[in-house]
């Protein structure tokens, strides 16, 4: 199966999937003396506490803009100016959801840094107003508070935070190549301090509530309530807004002073962090961190670096200048606009386009608990997904639970679920050996021996005992559908879900259709894959798909560059180098040299000469000496249990030298290793949308940075062309055409982009 | 014989409710007068079934429960239990060897006397022939000790069983970590001194760090009071509200015990320290005295706190549960019937205390009663919160239609029927016991105040909840 690992950093963007929020309810007002009823927001009076609600219309999640913001400020005034309010309590309506940040549209329509210097000088502005409130003002933060959300909560001088997982804090800005640009990086290291704060702010990562009170990013908690006298999710807001009145009662009486006791183990950090020497180690430690990790792909972690040393160093006023300058300037940076454009990616394949289907998956069989199939139980029982998961052997059953279990039972560590929890979920799983219970399945994954008479054979096992309406899915990588479909009795219930691995981890589903494939079918497939918490890509039948079509070439590529002598470290650290998270070789062997072998021979087969390149021999040599990568020890590299450090595979050399190629030096820099590979995966991307097996450039992104680990900076091979330009690829295709022939030779599609600069994909 | 002629008579067109509640109770005397009009009114003249044996309380009695740490504290669980069974053979003067079997509810369990009926039980000088077990069920284990004796009895299988519960919170199970309990275990089975200094090499200091008993629901990792509290603001319940429930709770409580009402307390000789006759927890206070104190689960907001929650409380009750007949037979004149029960389960996380929502409606439908039909409700009070709570739910369409799957609302409880003299916040709950004394105050009550039919209901731990009618038996 293909299948590659993405860094922790790739995975992140799971983060912002918080930025959606669901769920959108209006509240009437009680208890209040007065109502003032804007846009955007609403302020009723309790006692002398004003109470102001933040509900943008039209939409499931507030976020900040200048009419937000401008609104936001008139309320505010009229709450300094009113002497009868002596503290205020800012609160979102909407359920699961504070402020989920700043416009990204607001961001996208700056055209120069100077534009979005603005921006963020105007937020700088409302913020330091609301800082130095006379009245205390009490942020009551339900659901996410994000970005400026974020920013806006750490201005105000008390934070409340029900205890929900629906309420996450974080300042996940660096994701999209921003930095916080209203005040966060000034302010948030001296409410967390400065190593809390960095890692908030470099790897954006969302922190629960419990954990924000730990680290004092929050004040109180406020547990959810559950039904009573209205629904719970309601009657929490309301109750989160008593408390926090309470509370702002009792700062304004100063019976409550803001202040809170810190910690031994923090009083001793902020000491540290008072010894400028101490401070210049750990901006140092951090950049280098940083560096390493980013390979200076990433403009935005130095800059935040910066930003805050900046303030810290120099004084606020130049802090806040820093922040604002190079706000504006990533703000219209390449990797910005690539990152956006992942984002936005992502919203749209978390929708289902073919709509609710007909009948919900509530029983789920798989075939084959190996490592798919077992992932893929994982992630459905882990939804409530009732599963079955049988396997031909007692030995391979009990290693696929032990994988599911082994799934659960890390999460436990890690907190994110109870003990109690876990096995509640993972009863949601049975094995078996058999297909008892497979009549009353609504959907049957596949995910047996890659081999097309073994899936023919459990086709027609599985459609003898399934009901009418269940789908047969298969998690092939290659094998075309419509083959595996040929002996189908109803050919319309059958698709392709191909899962990559490990399937807990990567968030890429993609899922395919044939010709004959219902529309309902296809629903169907989606909605379960949007249950398992995947992003989706939809593409027609066809030999490879779509991400195995774009990664053979690609791997073609890379055999042959090691066939002409350079060695996996240093073709390694080129790929990465070049933003792919995983090098080249060390992917070859995270899929499994036998699995590359056999897509390169179908897919060679299928595509001909044009899938040519590197020998297949390498791989055939490879996998007789038994090197089939991690998995049994030896690949390109040795794999030692418990150890991280890999060392090459001495026994290689013989295989290489047997089959080396003389390289060829006009296209062998550096610089054209990295685009040899690079290239052959646009080309054939971008071919892939000509051809119609891509709906949309979109879905090509995602899929290849999802799911095959394409540069995320470079936002996906569509954004690439967009963005570093069509003509210049197709004068590096030209190049290597010359070299190696019609390997290189760029599609009609890409010729037609080149041809006219106005043609964009985006 | 009665079900007989009940069965015959619900089958007769009413025209005269009045003969047929004569007739239905051929066993009574012409007391009956006495509580003619509110008996008009009943939905059911009794709630005896046909084919079925009535069963009775002949009688039933708990030593005084005592707050945790004061003089009970040096016993042990059966010593309280014995006492109890010993105060039950001096009320009922039943002999020992009529007793077919003994039941008793406990939740904190002594390791030593894990099957803390039969020690009690032989301790009381029951005979060694008469079988024993004890049961657990959180809050209701006593009511579940009962319930088994109801089914024990009506099956045929026996005509007198004691039931009982018993919790002794001044000393609790505290254990050594499971890591230094699998090191002992180890250790005991290493043969040689090598295999044993390799044991002790693995020692860490923290193997020493005690386990307690969970005090938190073991599937939600939460504390009872925590979600009580939780529950009270789901309800809008506030802090004064249940300060002004917990008062009334005690003064009720202090007004029964100085008019003596508490009849079921018998005195208990604690050995070495004095005879103890009264329930040592109520303490009617002031208002002002409770709003001083500070929440002791939700900090600093929370609303439940030690004056409004139930207190740590030693104690144990015992009743003796007979077959009518039986009863009659030996020449008792019982207290009353045990009728219909139920119990109810519900989610533990957000729903932990409401037990009685679901169960009130429930057991009422099953006996064919109206909560118009009752005159006395006797519910368990963990905290005032949960029972104001429980008020707002019974009392509330949304909940109703939405949690119960139900049309309309239970309906609100008359609070001049309900625990007028006091409840487990006043009295005292120790755990295993509060069962019995329920159901002994239902039918103490009844008998007082000239009323047919009792609610008996209470919430427990797991998110589990038990409801029972008790009929008073005919004068």
């Amino acid at each position: 199966m293909v299948a590659s690992r993405a860094i922790g950093s790739l995975s992140r963007f799971g983060a912002l999937r918080t930025l959606r929020c669901r769920g959108y309810i209006c509240r009437s007002f009680t208890g209040s003396s007065a109502l003032l009823t804007r846009t955007h927001f609403n302020y009723g009076i309790k006692g002398d506490v004003a109470v102001v609600r933040f509900n943008s219309p039209n939409s499931k999640v507030n976020t900040l803009n200048r009419e937000v913001q401008s609104e936001f400020i008139e309320v505010m005034n009229e709450i300094w100016a009113n002497d009868q309010i002596r503290s205020a309590v800012l609160i979102s309506s909407k359920p699961g959801c504070f402020i989920a940040g700043a416009d990204i549209n607001m961001l996208a329509a700056c055209k120069t840094p100077q534009e979005a210097t603005r921006i963020s000088q105007e937020g700088q502005t409302v913020f330091e107003k609301l800082e130095k409130s006379t009245k205390p003002v009490v942020a009551a933060i339900n659901g996410s508070c994000l970005g400026g959300g974020l920013e806006l909560a750490i201005s105000c001088q008390y934070r409340i935070a029900t205890k929900d997982r629906k309420t996450v804090l974080g300042a996940p800005e660096v994701l999209l190549g921003l930095l916080p640009g209203a005040g966060g990086t000034q302010r948030l290291p001296k409410m967390v301090g400065i190593p809390a704060a960095f890692d908030m702010m470099l790897t954006g990562r969302n922190i629960r509530a419990d954990r924000a009170k730990k680290m004092g990013l929050v004040d109180q908690l406020v547990e959810p309530l559950g039904p009573g006298i209205k629904p719970p999710e309601e009657r929490t807001i309301e109750y989160l807004e008593e408390v926090a009145v309470t509370f702002a009662k009792g700062l304004a009486d100063k019976k409550i002073t803001p202040k809170r006791d810190k910690g031994l183990v923090e009083k001793l950090t902020s000491y540290a962090m008072s010894i400028p020497f101490v401070r210049q180690q750990v901006y140092k430690k951090v950049e280098e961190k940083v560096r390493k990790q980013t390979k200076g792909l990433y403009p935005a972690p130095l800059k935040i670096i910066d930003a805050v040393k900046t303030g810290l160093e120099q004084g606020s006023d130049a802090g806040y200048l820093a922040e604002s300058q190079k706000f504006g300037e990533l703000a219209v940076t390449k990797e910005s606009k690539a990152l956006v454009g992942l984002y936005h990616g992502q919203v749209l394949c978390k929708k289902n386009k073919f709509g609710a289907p007909q009948k919900e998956v509530k029983q789920l069989a798989i075939l084959g608990a190996g490592l798919m199939g077992a992932g893929i139980a994982q992630v459905s029982v882990d939804k409530g997904v009732k599963t079955l998961l049988k396997d031909a052997t007692v030995a391979g059953l009990g290693r696929g639970q032990q994988q599911v279990f082994k799934g659960l039972n890390d999460k436990v560590k890690k907190k994110a679920l109870t003990s109690f929890e876990r096995d509640s979920i993972f009863s949601n799983l049975i094995g078996q050996l058999d297909y008892q219970g497979f009549e009353k399945a609504d959907m049957v994954i596949e995910a047996v021996f890659e081999d097309l008479n073994i899936k023919h054979k459990v086709l027609k096992e599985v459609e003898a005992v399934i009901p009418d309406h269940c789908i047969f899915a298969s998690n092939t990588s290659a094998l075309p559908i419509k083959e595996i479909a040929a002996v189908s009795k109803r050919p319309e219930k059958v698709i392709g879900m191909h899962y990559f691995s490990p399937v807990d981890k990567m968030q890429l589903l993609e899922i395919i259709t044939t010709e004959k494939t219902s529309q309902d079918t296809t629903a169907s497939a989606i909605a379960l894959g949007l249950k398992q918490g995947k992003v989706i890509i939809v593409v027609k039948d066809g030999p490879g798909f779509y991400t195995t079509r774009c990664l053979a070439p690609m791997m073609s590529e890379i055999i042959r560059i090691l066939q002409e002598g350079v060695d996996p470290k240093k073709l390694d650290s080129l790929t990465t180098g070049f933003g792919f998270p995983v090098g080249a070789a060390t992917l070859a062997d995270e899929v499994g040299v036998d699995v590359a072998q056999h897509v390169a021979e179908d897919l060679g087969k299928a595509f001909g000469e044009r899938f040519g390149g590197g020998n297949v021999e390498l791989l055939k040599q490879m996998v007789a000496k038994g090197f089939l990568g991690r998995k049994s020890g030896k690949g390109f590299y040795i794999y030692q249990e418990g150890s991280k450090n890999k060392n090459l595979n001495s026994d290689m050399d013989s295989i290489f030298a047997s089959l080396k190629l003389p390289a060829k030096p006009e296209v062998s820099s550096d610089e054209d290793i990295q685009y040899r590979v690079v290239t052959r995966f646009v080309n054939e991307a971008v071919m892939c949308l000509q051809e119609g097996i891509l709906a949309t450039p979109t879905e090509g992104d995602i899929g290849a940075v999802f799911g095959l680990g394409f540069p995320p900076c470079l936002g996906g091979p569509f954004r690439f062309v967009d963005l570093y330009g069509a003509q210049k690829i197709v004068d590096r295709l030209r190049k290597y055409e010359a070299v190696y022939g019609n390997q290189f030779t760029p599609c009609q599609l890409l010729l037609d982009h080149a041809n006219s600069p106005s043609k964009k994909f985006y | 014989m009665t079900s007989i002629w009940t069965y015959t008579f619900k089958n007769l067109p009413s025209t005269s409710k009045w003969a047929l509640g004569f007739c239905v109770r051929p066993l009574s005397c012409s007391s009956q007068l006495r509580a003619g009009p509110a008996v008009q009114t009943k939905s059911k003249k009794t709630l005896a079934k046909p084919n079925l044996r009535n069963i009775v309380v002949v009688d039933g009695v708990r030593i005084p429960f005592l707050l945790s740490g004061t003089s009970y504290k040096d016993l042990m669980p059966h010593d309280l239990a014995r006492a109890a069974l010993l105060g039950l053979l001096h009320r009922t003067s039943i002999p020992k060897e009529v007793v077919d079997y003994i039941t008793f509810g406990t939740v904190i369990q002594e390791v030593k006397t894990s099957n803390v009926a039969r020690e009690a039980a032989l301790g009381a000088g029951f005979s060694d022939k008469t079988p024993a077990h004890t049961v657990t069920m959180a809050c209701i284990s006593s009511n579940q000790a009962m319930t088994t004796a109801v089914g024990l009895i009506a099956s045929g299988q026996y005509d007198v069983v004691v039931a009982g519960g018993v919790e002794l919170m001044s000393d609790v199970p505290i254990r050594h970590s499971r890591k230094m309990r699998k090191m002992m275990l180890d250790f005991n089975k290493a043969k040689t001194l090598g295999q044993r200094l390799s044991l002790l090499s693995k020692f860490r200091l923290n193997f020493l760090s005690p386990e307690l008993p969970a005090v938190a629901e073991f599937s939600t990792s939460e504390t009872m009071g925590h979600s009580a509290d939780r529950l009270a603001a789901a309800f809008a319940v506030s802090r004064r509200e249940q300060d002004e429930y917990a008062l009334r709770s005690h003064s009720l409580a202090k007004k029964a015990q100085d008019e003596g009402l508490l009849s079921d307390v018998v005195p208990f000789k604690v050995p070495g320290k004095d005879t103890v006759s009264k329930d040592n927890g109520i303490r009617p206070s002031s208002l002002e005295q409770m709003a001083k104190l500070k929440p002791a689960f939700i900090k600093p907001y929370g609303t439940v706190t030690a004056a409004n929650s139930s207190f740590l409380t030693d104690g144990a009750s015992a009743m003796l549960i007979m077959s009518e007949d039986k009863a009659l037979a030996m020449g008792y004149k019982p207290k009353a019937y045990l009728r219909d029960f139920v119990y109810v389960s519900q989610d533990p996380k957000d729903q932990l205390l409401l037990g009685p929502t679901y169960a009130t409606p429930k057991v009422l439908e099953k006996a064919g009663l109206t909560m118009n039909d009752i005159d006395v409700f006797e519910f368990h009070e963990a905290f005032s919160g949960q029972i104001l709570a429980n008020f707002k739910a019974m009392d509330s369409d949304w909940f109703a239609q939405n949690y119960m799957g139900r049309k309309t609302k239970v309906g609100s409880l008359p609070l001049e029927k309900f625990n007028t003299w006091g409840g487990s916040l006043s009295l005292g709950h120790p755990f295993g016991a509060t069962g019995c004394r329920l159901v002994m105050a239902a039918a103490n009550r009844l008998r007082k105040e000239g009323g047919q039919y009792a609610l008996v209901a209470a919430c427990a731990a797991g998110g589990q909840g038990h409801g029972m009618i008790v009929e008073t038996y005919p004068k």
